[in-house]
């Protein structure tokens, strides 16, 4: 995967996402997992960036060129609402613009070349060091072409509004849910977004990467360990 | 409504007073009627004869507006009366009222900690919504603090009754973004575990879903047949349940000597529970009453609400991962689809003894087909360094194992403490594996940012999903019918929550 390039160490000014790609990148600073608790040993001043899967070009391979072109021809203004195309691992993922991903979605479903009946899942990820760092993850299966691609759409902590699917696909009326209970993330035009999982009452958002795990040291023969988070752990 | 006519007839506009009046039988029997009220004083001569016609006049004591009192030489006489439920329906205050019923999420048929609210009107369910989340253990943000071969501990406890099925889904996507294949050998036994535990998830589904609907009897034949899964399971993993024995890049171990002979002898003992409970239940009137043209749901239903599995093919659609979108190996199988035209409770019945059946089929060619080999990737970065073995502490790292790196290799050793302590790293980027769980359509939404642990880890649960259909399946349908409804999806509140 890494080339010698990319195992240099970086400049602090070098850490930003570079163009076309597909998730913002992550700048790992040093080998450990907790800094701050006073635990000097290891080498510390390692800072490397973690090569991302890159930006996709024509063709895709596979099925992929055919639900593009299909996608194309019946979504106009596609290029507008697609912004990147990324394949990787045999799996194409469409980065898409939030103000056209209702409308996306139902030109998915009912195009009879495209045939995207099932919403398998919908999730979110949260890259917290990039700006729209709030990520909602669609997966969309099409029962008839037996064919499955992914939907991704980014937001911001600030303005985390997306447009609902539930009248394209009412399967995502619990997993809009889950995602706004775990993340967040607004689904406007949902018929009841409260969470699901989580007490009525929780405040924060658990899955956020800046939401602690919790947890209580645990004293074994003498010695403390600290909880999950705040071990001292490769990373 | 205060004439002396009412209150005989026990419909008192003062129901709610709680003010009894001396009424009743003995008002009843002096006027010869045909209510059929009973008094506790049967013999002897009418006390208070002379009483009809007058006002009703509160008891006492303020006793029950159904069951007046009066005291007499032999003591205090309740008089019970009855047959008023025309007047009670015109006059009932609360026959225009809603009634909402919590049940759950300590109901024992709500298949756990399940909360189901239900309006009713009668016996007839208006509305349903269900409340979920008791069990929510946090098991994908978990995953996110431990390495990538920890976390298939925390994700075999998500659907506790289909381990293997959670583990195989998430060990996929691991393999898928390393780059890697398990074994030949390791995907053999992947499979035949998998089909191993769809028999013994749908054992439990038709023992809880008959306890629920009064056949106790499948509830004991089918734990009875799971437990001799679990005895596989055990003999195998070491463990009834979490076993985490599925591993990315392979299998945790091999199968211990003598399983191939046992999961052999296993088969026709399974056969024969199968044809048990088929003989039971399938052409039981109750049973077939109990479950047919309930809880309907159709293929249009289906997909629109993301309902896979069991469901979908009993509303007719072919549609099995195994099959449609093949992984380990499934294309290679000869196996069948079961489906069933009709939607109901009793085709998702149908279809999922039929599944057992075919689950046998596929374990019977998956031994016929094992062959010695490795069980995990032969890349030592990634592959678990140590063969484990059973010891008389338990189960651990093997004797021979140990040795080799405290005295032999010294490559070994750091390859194990390195493996051990840091775990291996996984290049960045994200996919989605999806295995077809005994109860549909089980996807691992796995992210990496190419550190040694997931960065983001999210079950596509197929209870979770298939959950969501019930308002569906029972809107419009009586109570009863509810619980075998519920039951029939098959929900498990440990996948459903996490």
């Amino acid at each position: 995967m890494s080339t010698h390039e990319e195992n240099l160490p970086v400049e602090r000014d070098q850490m930003q996402p570079r163009p076309g790609e597909a998730a913002p990148g992550r700048v790992q600073h040093g080998m450990f997992g907790v800094s701050g608790t006073g635990d000097t040993s290891g080498y510390g001043g390692l800072v490397r960036r973690v090569p991302q899967p890159p930006e996709s070009t024509r063709p895709y391979g596979g099925y992929f060129d055919e639900v593009a072109d299909a996608l194309a021809e019946a979504f106009p203004g596609l290029s507008d609402a697609v912004t990147r195309v990324v394949v990787d691992r045999g799996e194409i993922t469409f980065h898409v613009r939030r103000e056209r991903l209702a409308e996306l979605c139902r030109t998915l479903r009912d195009d009879p070349a495209l045939r995207f009946e099932l919403c398998s899942s919908v999730s979110g990820v949260d890259y917290l060091e990039s700006p729209d760092r709030l990520h909602a993850v669609y997966h969309l299966t099409s029962m008839t072409y037996r064919r499955r691609i992914r939907l991704e759409v980014a937001v911001s902590t600030q303005d985390p509004h997306l447009p609902s699917v539930t009248s394209v696909y009412p399967t995502a009326d619990w997993q809009e849910r889950e995602t706004y209970d775990m993340f967040g993330i607004v689904f406007d035009g949902h018929p009841a977004l409260t969470r699901i999982l989580m007490p009525d009452d929780w405040d924060g958002f658990p899955q956020r990467k800046d939401y602690p795990l919790g947890g209580v040291p645990v004293e074994y023969k003498g010695a403390t360990i600290p909880p999950p988070d705040e071990r001292r752990a490769y990373k | 409504m205060s004439t002396r006519d009412d209150t005989r007839t026990g419909a008192p506009d003062g129901g709610t007073r709680g003010d009894g009046w001396d009424t009743g039988a003995d008002t009843a029997a002096g006027a010869d009627s045909d209510i059929g009220g009973a008094s506790y004083q049967a013999a002897g001569p009418h006390p208070d004869a002379g009483r009809i016609g007058a006002t009703p006049t509160p008891g006492e004591d303020g006793a029950d507006a159904y069951a007046g009192s009066r005291q007499t030489t032999e003591g205090r006489v309740y008089t019970v009366t009855g047959g008023d439920w025309d007047s009670m329906l015109a006059a009932d205050p609360i026959a225009e009222e809603r009634i909402v019923v919590n049940m759950g999420p300590q109901h024992p048929s709500t298949h756990g900690v399940l909360r189901l609210v239900l309006e009713l009107e009668g016996e007839t369910v208006t509305n349903t919504r269900l409340v979920i989340g008791y069990l929510h253990t946090g098991i994908e943000k978990n995953c996110e603090y431990r390495n990538w071969t920890q976390a298939v501990t925390f994700l075999t406890r998500a659907d506790y009754l289909a381990p293997i099925f959670n583990e195989t889904s998430y060990c996929l996507g691991v393999e898928r973004l390393l780059g890697v294949q398990a074994p030949a050998r390791a995907n053999l036994i992947r499979v035949m575990m998998m089909e191993i535990n769809r028999i013994s998830s749908h054992w439990v589904w038709l023992a809880t879903g008959g306890m629920e609907i009064g056949a106790l009897t499948a509830m004991t034949n089918g734990f009875r047949a799971r437990e001799k899964c679990l005895d596989l399971f055990e003999l195998i993993t070491g463990l009834r349940m979490n076993h985490a024995y599925v591993r990315p890049g392979g299998i945790s171990q091999d199968l211990p000597p003598g399983a191939v002979d046992e999961i052999r002898a296993w088969i026709p003992d399974m056969e024969a529970e199968i044809d048990g409970v088929d003989r039971l239940l399938t052409g039981q009137p109750i049973w077939q009453r109990r479950l047919r043209d309930v809880g309907c749901l159709d293929v249009t239903g289906c997909v629109a609400l993301g309902v896979t599995g069991p469901l979908l093919r009993a509303a007719g659609l072919p549609w099995d991962l195994r099959k449609v979108q093949p992984y380990l190996g499934y294309e290679t199988f000869d196996f069948d689809v079961p489906t069933h035209p009709d939607g109901d409770c009793w085709s998702r019945f149908v279809v999922r003894v039929a599944e057992m059946r075919e689950s046998l089929r596929i374990v019977r060619q998956c031994l016929d087909r094992l062959e010695p080999g490795p069980i995990m990737v032969a890349d030592k970065k990634i592959a678990w360094p140590a063969q484990l073995a059973l010891g008389p502490d338990g189960l651990g790292n093997s004797l021979d194992h140990v040795k080799k790196i405290m005295g032999q290799s010294m490559e070994a050793l750091i390859h194990h403490f390195k493996l051990v302590t840091e775990g291996f790293r996984v290049p960045a980027g994200q996919v989605y594996s999806v295995v077809e769980s005994p109860r549909g359509e089980l996807g691992c939404h796995i992210v990496s940012d190419g550190g040694t642990r997931p960065f983001r880890v999210h079950l596509r649960e197929p209870s979770f999903i298939n959950l969501q259909a019930t308002p569906a399946l029972t809107e419009g349908s009586l109570i009863a019918d509810v619980i075998a409804s519920v039951a029939s999806i098959d929900p498990v509140m440990g996948g459903v929550d996490r």
